[in-house]
């Protein structure tokens, strides 16, 4: 794998090693904890559903997720589309590290998908912060604290 | 990436719409990984129940069926995972018609582009054996870590979509468990306990799953005392890789790959983490939050004949007062039908499906239309799944599980 370095001149910005999509900004949900679509969400009511997870309860409709890994099976290679074609589901994903599925997932659902950073992105990334998504020049950006 | 002759005109559309797409979307997760090339693939295995695909993934299948007037065809043997019913049981797992009209709808369209309704996640038990060093493109996780570690096969996760695309281009990008050094040993593990159960052999892969931590992770095991069967392995692999994603893993001494610690970088490595019967206790403790029980599913995988085999000796005279759901492929059904464990486990009350897996069947509706929610199993993976769709999951060993559908009571 490839790794573009950031010159981290700014702590608001960081450069992926994956990405794909296209540019979207918003509200970044944030947690150090892993993903799947099967077993983390619900995903008729739009919140995380593993009693365990860190974002237990909360809405994923329209946020940035910022994670650690993607987990799980292999659904959420068709789910992150099926979720898209009813409009319940995230503007992007953001992870520590992901596996082929949710890149396959976020091919064929036209999710934006940032993944591979020098650090911990999860504990760079304020839960709440407005963000940029930018797989074209490989940037995350944060664009506003949190209130 | 670079393509060859025959790839270039698979984009170019040469070679129908269908390839063509199916090219387009492997390219682009090729470039996300930095693949190089494409590597040639013998098999293809597609997860796609119909509660993943919804309404909106079978309509696109069905595009993909009627492009080309109806001619395009995968390439390899193509085969696919359980589908989300036994239609047979339909009734009996209070599934609603739509649900049955999705799966119907899906499997017309895989047979028009020439795909093998095998409905199994066992294939590599029931269908054929993958070969070591043999470039696969398979999906169901439980399927990938199981053919790359204990036979030495070559696959990523392929999830539905990249699955049906290799299967229609016979081709996959090279990257990741493709390439010799990423299959090297990153983590060191000792275990200084050896399961029996099939319970303790999932927990235990939960636990090194756990702490492997990603898909990249690649863990060598030490310290493990005889040879374990392909159920065991079977159970260990697919708990591994639902709870930590993992695709590889290595057995020093035992998977061929690691005849010698060594020979996968491990003697490189400290050991990281030494795991004893108290660490895999301790995951099954976690899923021990209820005395009383609603439903026993043995499933996730689905059973080899041998498993049948068990929970058919342990139902004998015995009369469930709860419902115990014991789920199989379409290529094992016939056998336990033969063998007559079918006809032992229904004559307690129980009931054996084929063709689905629990927890790819619309499990989130079946525990609303059958009041269940306190389940066990003898299963990691499947209450490691069952969470996240409203269940209060047990993990018990098949023993105590049959004793738990007679008693409704798991001890």
């Amino acid at each position: 794998m490839s790794t573009k370095t950031d010159t981290q001149a700014t702590s608001q910005q960081f450069t992926a090693r994956h990405a794909i999509g296209a540019t979207v900004s918003g509200i970044a949900l944030v947690a150090r904890d892993g993903f799947s679509a099967r077993y983390d969400l619900d995903r008729i009511g739009g919140t995380f559903s593993r009693p365990a997870h860190k974002l237990a309860g909360q809405s994923y409709v329209g946020r940035i997720l910022v994670l650690d890994t993607a987990k799980g099976g292999v659904a959420s290679a068709w789910m992150l589309r099926e979720m898209a074609s009813r409009g319940i589901v995230p503007l992007a994903i953001v992870f520590n590290t992901v596996n082929p599925i949710l890149a396959q997932g976020a091919a064929f659902g036209d999710v934006s998908m940032l993944a591979g950073f020098d650090g911990d992105i999860t504990a760079q990334v304020p839960h709440g912060a407005t963000v940029e998504v930018d797989p074209a020049n490989h940037r995350l950006r944060i664009l506003q604290a949190p209130d | 990436m670079r393509l060859n002759d025959e790839e270039r005109s698979i984009l170019a559309g040469e070679c129908g719409r269908v390839a063509q797409i199916a090219l387009q979307h492997q390219i682009k997760v090729g470039d996300f990984f930095g693949a190089a090339d494409f590597v040639p693939v013998t098999q293809a295995h597609i997860m796609a129940d119909t509660e993943s695909l919804g309404p909106s993934g079978v309509a696109w299948l069905e595009e993909m069926a009627d492009a080309d007037d109806g001619r395009g065809r995968v390439r390899i043997p193509t085969i696919t995972d359980p589908r989300g019913t036994d239609f047979s049981k339909a009734d009996m797992l209070r599934q609603a018609p739509w649900m049955l009209t999705l799966e119907r709808r899906t499997i017309d369209a895989f047979v028009r582009l020439g795909v093998a309704m095998t409905d199994t996640c066992i294939n590599y038990q029931t269908i054929q054996a993958p070969t070591r060093g043999e470039h696969l493109a398979f999906g169901d996780t439980g399927v990938v870590i199981y053919s790359n570690s204990i036979c030495g096969a070559r696959s990523n996760f392929e999830g539905g979509p990249s699955a049906l695309s290799a299967g229609l281009t016979g081709r996959t990008p090279r990257y990741g468990y493709h390439l010799d050094a990423q299959r090297q040993a990153t983590i060191r593990i000792q275990v200084d306990w050896t399961p029996t159960t099939l319970n303790d052999w999932g927990a235990l892969g939960g636990v090194i799953g756990r702490l492997a931590g990603n898909y990249w992770s690649v863990p060598v095991v030490e310290g493990l005392q005889g040879a374990p069967g392909s159920d065991a392995m079977k159970h260990f692999g697919a708990a591994m890789a639902s709870f930590g994603s993992s695709a590889l893993f290595h057995l020093a001494g035992l998977t061929p790959e690691a005849t010698r610690l060594q020979d996968v970088g491990g003697d490189r490595l400290p050991v990281a983490h030494r795991i004893g019967r108290q660490d895999v206790q301790a995951l099954q403790n976690a899923y021990a939050t209820t005395d009383e029980i609603d439903v026993v599913v043995f499933s996730a995988p689905q059973l080899s004949l041998y498993e049948l085999r068990d929970i058919a000796q342990l139902s004998e005279g015995r009369h469930f007062i709860k419902p115990m759901l014991a789920i199989t492929s379409p290529q094992v059904k016939p056998d336990c039908d033969r063998m007559g464990y079918t006809e032992t486990i229904e004559a307690a009350g129980g009931q054996v499906l084929s063709g689905m897996c629990f927890y790819q069947s619309y499990a989130r509706e079946m525990a609303e239309a059958n009041g269940w929610k306190r389940l066990a199993t003898n299963s990691a993976k499947l209450v490691n799944i069952l969470g996240g769709y409203g269940y209060a999951p047990t993990l018990a060993s098949m023993e105590q599980c049959i004793e738990a559908a007679q008693t409704g009571r798991i001890a």
